[in-house]
């Protein structure tokens, strides 16, 4: 050590910046062995009473019941019926309906903006038809699963998207950005990220006032890097509040990939760790096992034994939403070459294998949606598409305060309405 | 010399300031391979490398974070926040540090970053893609706002932003990106080829911040307003019949002071014009400069044409842009008094 050269900084290596990158782009081949996946059945299933610190390895397996071949194995398997099955079929495919009719829809000027749920319909449909009716819901654009699981009436969500005369939004919010209080569907807002605390703070006003209803609430991969996420976590640790926080992790936030939210490091089940909390990696894709996870950290919740966080691992099989071309940023068969498959495809094979279904059976069912589907657009048309029809103009003026002021109130004479 | 759209600008300018200068950097959300959303960061990623145009995490305190530090240790970032209505979880970073560093540090160090987001409405984005949050930031001391109206000037200014010591915002307005739109939707879309301002050279150049542009010279009113809003106001003043001067502000800080004055005691008569909502947004300052600097020169109030007192609505998108039709309202009504 020289005083010229204090701690040998000359023989250092220049310091080099890291900026992660996916494992392919469009015209390379499609790759996923940089995530860890585990055969079904796999993962041990601890008792939901016992301590986090007994279960720091699950976040880094991967939850799964079916596998490849239909079957229902290991101790995650929820055992649950035929009718229960086929119901929960019957969503997941209504979900896909309805997507896939609203983004023409869109395509054809009748809306400005839509967002599909291609390959993630299991999680919300699952958590949906799992928790209590009373239970409340936090949701992403990326759920709307949740509202079929509940029997929403399809007109009223047609009407908000085509933001005409019956959107029960009144016209003021960008199409699927809901809010269903009588469904257990709290309101969407544009903005990633901020309700995760307030499920939170939802679970501990329920806590606090000793009901029994718990909250569950949703943010995607990308969103985990914002500071909701964190905040999140350490109120549900330290208020030990009855809550589920589950991250959709669909592989891709617009065009940047999983690693841009820090999953080149670790998973983001394993970011419950650090806040005491557990944390349980599940295969998204497979309707069992998400149903499996959701009644087990909801048996925490509901014993007062607190919060878990729920990695979904999914894939974004559609474009970000109506505005996207995913192919510029990801190679166009990445979807069809996700390893843990389709969750319809899946469950319907499990029935099929259970004897409690037929392909016969599921294509009258599609058929049957897709009419269900065509006639409640239809219905939303004739009302009128966006810019056709809107709810009274005076509606743009209300529900600002409770009660108007004086500004509001002049504004709307100035516009005579 | 070449026709380019705002996009197009944009780009140019961030472009020429990677290549003049290794210190510059440009990240923010999908604006890396992808090239943003908006595509104004497009291709820059493959000229300049990963390490100079990158995606980041969905955080934007994080990316305001991340660009002060850098910029205190010496490079010159430039973030984009993908949606200016998604600026607010940065906004602690924004006003408590970024523009405050030089000022408590006794000028030990400070943060000579740009941060570039799409703003405005008139694109049926609803809630949370259509606000105008300009007046907060204007509010803010330490903290420059720079809004552009064509493509000539979004380079020029976008270079002088990054030019800058000192912190700046730069809005731009992305109902105009692909052309003037004069608030008139249910007629075409001009291009940016066919209007003024289109003419933009390909290498370095700027335009000052804090000198506004008589758009059109008036003498019977003066219309202030920026980033679209000067494209609704030309239409607005030719629907009015009203002889009226139209000042671009480009910036609202620094703010071109003397130029409105200037117009003002020509004219005697000064309407404000701003998409954001009417109540605290810019237009409440400017008044007030006016009427300090101008009251013995005024025919007739002051007014403001703005924004509702609302959030942006998504089904009353065009009930809610103040469009041509209420400036030459505003403008007649001025003309009586
Ligand atoms: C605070 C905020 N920042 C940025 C955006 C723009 N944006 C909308 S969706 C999205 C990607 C979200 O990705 P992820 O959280 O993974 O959810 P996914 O869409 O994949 O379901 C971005 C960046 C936003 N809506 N809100
Ligand atoms: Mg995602």
């Amino acid at each position: 050590m020289s005083p010229q050269d204090p701690i040998g900084a000359s023989s250092r290596p220049p310091l080099q910046l890291h900026i992660p990158e996916p494992p392919a782009r469009p015209g390379q081949a499609p790759r996923f062995d940089h995530l860890p996946f585990s055969p079904a059945g796999a993962i041990r299933r601890p008792d939901p009473g016992v301590a986090e610190p007994e279960m720091r390895d699950l976040p880094y397996g991967l939850i799964r019941v079916l596998d490849d071949e239909g079957r229902a194995v290991g101790p995650w398997d929820p055992g649950l019926d035929a009718e229960t099955l086929r119901r929960g079929l019957k969503v997941m495919a209504q979900t896909r309906a309805f997507d896939d009719r609203m983004f023409r829809a869109q395509r054809q000027g009748k809306t400005s903006f839509y967002m599909k749920s291609t390959g993630e319909e299991a999680i919300g449909a699952a958590q949906s038809m799992m928790l209590d009716r009373d239970d409340m819901c936090f949701p992403t654009y990326r759920v709307l699963s949740w509202l079929w699981a509940r029997d929403y009436p399809m007109l009223d969500l047609v009407n908000q998207i085509f933001s005409n005369e019956g959107d029960p939004l009144k016209g003021r919010q960008l199409p699927i950005l809901f809010s269903a209080r009588d469904y257990g569907f709290y309101s969407l807002s544009g903005n990633l990220g901020t309700r995760f605390s307030q499920a939170v703070g939802w679970a501990m006003a329920s806590a606090y006032r000793g009901d029994t209803k718990i909250a569950l609430a949703y943010v995607g991969d990308g969103t985990t890097a914002e500071g909701d996420f964190h905040e999140a976590l350490t109120f549900a640790a330290v208020y030990r509040a009855p809550v589920i926080l589950c991250v959709t992790n669909n592989q891709w936030a617009i065009s940047s990939y999983a690693g841009i939210a820090g999953a080149e490091s670790t998973t983001f089940a394993a970011k419950a760790i650090a806040y005491g909390l557990p944390g349980l990696r599940v295969d998204g894709n497979d309707f069992l096992a998400v149903w499996a996870a959701t009644v087990w950290a909801a048996e925490r919740a509901r014993t007062n034994k607190g919060a878990t966080l729920i990695e979904f691992v999914t894939y974004r099989a559609a474009g970000h939403s109506t505005s996207d071309d995913p192919t510029r940023y990801r190679p166009a068969e990445e979807a069809a070459c996700w390893p843990l498959g389709d969750p319809i495809e899946r469950l319907k094979t499990h029935l099929i294998a259970r004897g409690e279904w037929s392909a016969e059976r599921h294509t009258q069912m599609e058929a049957e949606l897709a009419d269900g589907v065509r006639a409640a657009v239809k219905e939303g048309e004739r009302i009128g598409t966006l810019g056709q029809s809107k709810p009274p103009v005076r509606q743009m003026f209300e529900d600002v305060f409770k009660e108007p002021d004086w500004r509001v109130l002049e504004q709307r004479r100035e516009l005579g309405v | 010399m070449p026709k380019m759209d705002m996009i197009q600008a944009l780009n140019s300018a961030l472009d020429v300031m990677m290549s003049r200068d290794p210190d510059v950097l440009v990240f923010g959300e999908d604006v890396g391979y992808f090239g943003g959303v908006f595509r104004v960061t497009d291709g820059l990623q493959r000229k300049h490398g990963l390490k100079r145009c990158f995606d980041t995490p969905i955080s934007e305190g994080g990316i305001i974070a991340t660009a002060i530090g850098m910029g205190a240790y010496g490079l010159r970032p430039v973030a984009e926040i993908q949606f200016a209505d998604y600026i607010l979880p940065a906004f602690d970073q924004l006003v408590s540090e970024a523009a405050r560093l030089r000022y408590r540090s006794g000028g030990e160090f400070w943060a000579p970053i740009t941060v570039r987001s799409p703003y405005g409405g008139g694109i049926f984005g609803g809630q949370t893609h259509s606000q105008s949050p300009e007046a907060i930031f204007a509010h803010v001391t330490g903290l420059k706002t720079v809004i552009p109206s064509n493509p000539y000037d979004a380079k020029g200014l976008l270079i002088a932003s990054i030019e800058d010591d000192d912190p700046v915002i730069f809005l731009e307005p992305k109902r105009i990106y692909n052309g003037p739109f004069d608030g008139h939707h249910d007629r075409a879309l001009k291009t940016w080829a066919e209007s003024p301002g289109s003419d933009v050279p390909e290498g370095h150049y700027t335009v000052p911040l804090g000198k506004a542009a008589v758009v059109r010279e008036g003498r019977e009113a003066t219309v202030l307003a920026y980033g679209t809003m000067v494209h609704v106001a030309k239409s607005g003043i030719e629907e009015s019949g009203v002889d009226a001067e139209l000042i671009d502000l480009r910036s609202i800080v620094p703010l071109d002071i003397d130029t409105i004055v200037a117009s003002v005691r020509k004219t005697g008569r000064c309407i404000i014009l701003h998409e954001a909502s009417r109540f605290g947004g810019f237009g409440g300052e400017l008044s007030s400069l006016v009427q300090e600097r101008c009251f013995y020169h005024l025919k007739s109030p002051i007014g403001r044409v703005a924004g509702w007192d609302t959030p942006y609505p998504h089904a009353f998108e065009w009930d809610y842009f103040p469009g041509p039709a209420r400036l030459a309202a505003a403008l007649k009504r001025v003309m009586e008094d």
